[in-house]
């Protein structure tokens, strides 16, 4: 039997978890809001990411099969976004009890509690379908984006078309429902959710009109794959998908990290500090790392390791965390921007607006200020990027500097303006040689660190460590 | 967080614990006993003088630090705070302060008296400066002695500079104390007391240096602290102190004898994971909590810099009856904070080697600067030099509004597990 290995990253903003074979390849990832159930967004991490193995290990399967067939691929991945609106309905259904719940508690008065059941009602009705549509259209699923973040952004769309009055009421409802929704554990039956799924597609093809309306190219080449021969396709693929249905899938190993590591519910050799997580996944996937920079939801760590993967030395940030992930959360809502459109802004900054970045609060005040005094968003929102970046590289000096090679990790990786001033910056301290790594996985590096000392069971048999003996004695 | 224990005690922390009850109970009633008061520092303390003259001394350092361990530092802090002292001034001055603003109530709940003489013995600390002529503003009229210790700029102590203070001592410190005293300096009294001081500092340095042992019988930083004590303070040059040194010798012995590890406040630590050394000063409001961290995780510290605040003895310094104002003299330029980086880094270097330590972790304290400055490139330096893992955390003095228990805990198990995962796998290649 196969044996996985699992690495729980649970840190401020988001939990993530990441599978690995015993091959250390990355089987699976999963990712959520980390919520004040702590025990739930490990859980939801770790069920994300076993599904995803599933999926990965499916095309895996087919790999050679998909050579020949590309529409195999198309037809997993469309099968994925929409197992996961699958899941989404089931805790949106959950949310509507909720509010249900919520609603009768708050108002009494049988009329106004019917009015508002019936906006809530309509509310749903209204974007149900909308995101409905996002996941088996858009890819919605492949987007990380959270289950709260998702319905947030639909339901204040459709309170806002209502009248200023009900605002208060339905944003108070909200409020108290969307907690205890996030922080129920939902089981859910892989089985059945995939086979529904199946049936949904099967729908998603058939309704397809003849000619697409616009949309990419790309995207109708894809779908027209599989537009023609759909119920072959599907049947072909069942006796595969029955398979990693039944796949018993055995998690060997694990290890928690991150900020709330010492609330999961592991034994406490399961437990490992983040930075040595961050540092060994860093190393494993650059073996040629020296110098690991993580800027997280609350933590910059700045960490030295040496060709082991060893950590000889670190430095985080202390009594203040402006600077971090949720310095550019804050700073987002200010905007009324979402965090993703954050750094693709900033990149249109043609110069960078001076910003004080000593606390995330008054960069908020120096924010509207600015904006006051005229400057462009982009240009200010290009000095906020540097401010940040300014910091880490501060740390990074207390830390001994940076050294060849440089690894970028942390959620803030992905943020294209933050990757651009860190680019100059490393560039102007520490000269042009420096080969700086930054992996599409970046946010999950600490995961699966966590996941490589699982499968390593205790922390003596480092790959590297390995090559090196074995060098030695030959 | 759990409710302190009632720690488990040795003989020898009975005997100072008593010592010091007796001293704080001395103190209160300095004035009916016709005794004049003498306010000075720790590092690069006059003890035996002061003795000579019959005369008590008074430490705020230490003052402050026993508020801070009774949980009495946060509101004198905020007090001075009220009076205009900044966020950023030393917590220590901020604790004396407060405490004096709320009528000089002493650590153990006894009136302390108000000084006679404030002896600046000035030694790498600036805020001293300062922390003296504040309080001779709340003191109107108390005669201040200035003792102006040199740096050790060069590393090394120069005959002009030895001349320098001499002098000082004798034209300056000695009239002041002879004046306020209304007693002469009596050489004789003041050899007879360095003498014994000699007697205990080479107890001291004994039972410091067991820590070289593995396992070592003692934790040189959080029960160090307890056995520099004496000898830092009002009891040097007494047969008191020769007494406790004594004692805790043997008790040292008899632990190295049975192979047993040191004694924390919940007894024996069974399990020596780490052995390492810590620069820096130690939080003293969450002193226990603080110890917990490194004791739970099989921490040890065979050795650390602040045990050295008030004299470095195991670098060979003895004071000595044959030539007292000199030997005053050097002490005070020789101790840790007089001396300049490039000293206290061979000095650390040389700890990490010969107490085999398997890590070097700072201590950085937000109010002290005369430790602070430095102490990165000290970090650097011992990294290369020895090439072990170094640590980094931050706290402070006796301010508890700036130790945060979850961020220093975290970054301690971080640092344990880095040596852990070192040590793992530098056995295995």
């Amino acid at each position: 039997m196969n044996k996985y290995y699992l690495g729980i990253d649970l840190g401020s903003t988001t939990s993530k978890a990441v599978i690995i074979n015993e091959k250390d390849e990355i089987t699976g990832r999963g990712i959520t809001n980390t919520r004040a159930n702590y025990a739930v967004a490990a859980d939801i991490a770790k069920d994300e990411a076993i599904y995803n193995a599933r999926f990965s290990i499916l095309k895996n399967n087919l790999k050679q099969e998909a050579l020949a067939k590309p529409e195999y691929r198309k037809y997993i991945s469309d099968l994925e976004s929409v197992f996961q609106y699958e899941q989404f309905r089931v805790r949106l259904d959950r949310l509507g009890e909720e509010l249900v719940k919520t609603c009768k508690s708050f108002f009494k008065e049988p009329e106004k509690q019917e009015e508002m059941l019936t906006h809530l009602r309509n509310i749903r009705k209204a974007f149900k379908p909308k995101i409905k549509h996002d996941y088996l259209y858009n890819n919605l699923g492949a987007k990380n984006q959270f289950f709260r973040d998702i319905v947030a952004e639909k339901y204040n769309e459709e309170v806002a078309k209502l009248d200023l009055h009900l605002f208060e009421p339905l944003m108070t409802v909200w409020d108290k429902s969307i907690s205890p929704a996030e922080n129920q554990k939902i089981e859910f039956n892989f089985r059945e959710l995939v086979y529904k799924a199946m049936d949904e597609l099967r729908q998603k093809y058939r309704d397809l009109p003849d000619t697409a309306p616009e949309v990419s190219v790309n995207f109708d080449a894809e779908m027209n794959l599989l537009k023609g021969n759909f119920d072959k396709v599907s049947d072909t693929l069942r006796k595969h998908i029955d398979e990693v249905v039944d796949l018993e899938f055995n998690i060997t190993n694990m290890t928690g990290t991150g900020y709330g590591r010492a609330l999961l519910p592991f034994p406490s050799e399961c437990i490992r500090s983040e930075i040595l997580c961050h540092a060994f996944g860093a190393h494993a996937v650059f073996p040629n790392t020296r110098t690991v920079l993580d800027i997280g939801g609350q933590d910059t760590k700045a960490i030295q390791v040496d060709k082991y993967g060893l950590v000889t030395s670190f430095q985080m940030n202390d009594r203040c965390a402006a600077g971090c992930g949720r310095y550019l959360g804050y700073i987002a809502d200010e905007m009324s921007i979402s965090l993703n459109e954050l750094g693709p802004l900033a990149m249109k900054a043609e110069k960078e607006v001076n910003i004080c970045s000593t606390c995330t609060v008054f960069a908020g005040a120096e924010l509207r200020e600015l904006t006051n005094l005229g400057e462009k968003r982009a240009d200010i929102l290009g000095g906020l990027h540097k401010a940040i970046i300014m910091r880490a590289m501060s740390l990074i000096a207390r830390s001994g500097g940076v050294f060849n090679e440089f690894t970028f990790t942390g959620g803030v990786a992905r943020n294209p303006a933050v990757i651009k001033y860190l680019t100059q910056l490393v560039k102007d301290n520490y000269g042009n040689n420096i080969v700086m790594n930054i992996h599409t996985d970046s946010i999950f590096m600490g995961a699966l660190g966590g996941a490589m000392f699982a499968r390593r069971n205790i922390n003596v048999d480092l790959p590297t460590a390995k090559k090196i003996r074995e060098s030695t004695t030959n | 967080m759990e409710k302190a224990k009632e720690a488990i005690k040795e003989n020898s922390m009975i005997i100072q614990k008593n010592m010091l009850a007796k001293q704080f109970h001395e103190l209160s009633q300095a004035r009916e006993l016709g005794r004049k008061v003498v306010y000075t520092f720790v590092p690069g303390n006059l003890t035996e003088l002061i003795l000579s003259f019959d005369m008590v001394p008074v430490y705020p350092e230490i003052n402050a630090l026993q508020n801070g361990m009774r949980k009495k530092s946060g509101s004198y802090i905020k007090d001075a705070e009220k009076i205009g002292y900044s966020e950023d001034v030393c917590t220590y001055v901020k604790c004396d302060i407060g405490m004096m603003l709320n009528g000089n109530i002493g650590p153990t709940g006894e009136k302390l008296p108000p000084p006679d003489l404030l002896l600046l013995s000035y030694t790498g600390c600036f805020t001293f400066l300062k922390w003296f002529e504040n309080l001779e503003k709340m003191y109107p009229g108390v005669p201040v002695a200035m003792l102006h210790t040199p740096y050790q700029e060069d590393g090394k102590i120069a005959p002009e500079q030895l001349s320098y203070m001499v002098r000082q001592l004798r034209e300056e410190v000695i009239p002041k104390m002879e004046q306020v005293s209304g007693k002469k300096y009596d050489e004789a009294r003041l050899k007879t007391m360095l003498k014994r001081s000699a007697e205990a500092e080479d107890l001291l340095v004994k039972i410091l240096e067991s820590a070289k042992n593995v396992p070592t019988p003692i934790d040189a930083y959080f029960a160090g602290v307890y056995y520099i004590g004496p000898i830092f303070t009002a009891f040097r040059g007494t047969a008191d102190a020769v007494e406790y040194y004594t004692e805790l010798w043997s008790e040292v012995q008899q632990r190295m004898k049975l192979g047993l590890g040191p004694v924390t406040p919940e007894g024996e630590i069974k399990e020596q994971k780490f052995r390492l050394v810590v620069e820096g000063p130690p939080n003293w409001t969450n002193f226990r909590e603080f110890w917990k961290i490194f004791y739970d995780m099989g921490a040890v510290i065979v050795a650390s810099s602040y045990t050295k605040v008030g004299g470095v003895y195991d670098m060979g310094f003895r004071h000595n009856p044959d030539e007292p104002l000199e030997s005053l003299s050097k002490y005070c330029m020789g101790c840790y904070t007089n001396m300049n980086l490039p000293q206290r880094v061979s000095m650390l270097e040389g700890y990490v080697k010969e107490y085999k330590a398997d890590g070097f972790l700072i201590n950085s304290i937000k109010s002290c600067n005369s430790f602070s400055a430095g102490q990165l490139m000290i970090m650097r330096e011992i990294e290369q030099r020895c090439s072990v893992p170094v640590g980094f955390i931050e706290s402070d003095l006796v301010d508890p509004r700036y130790f945060s228990y979850a961020n220093i805990k975290n970054r301690l198990e971080s640092y344990f597990q880095m040596l852990e995962q070192r040590k793992a796998i530098l056995t295995e290649i």
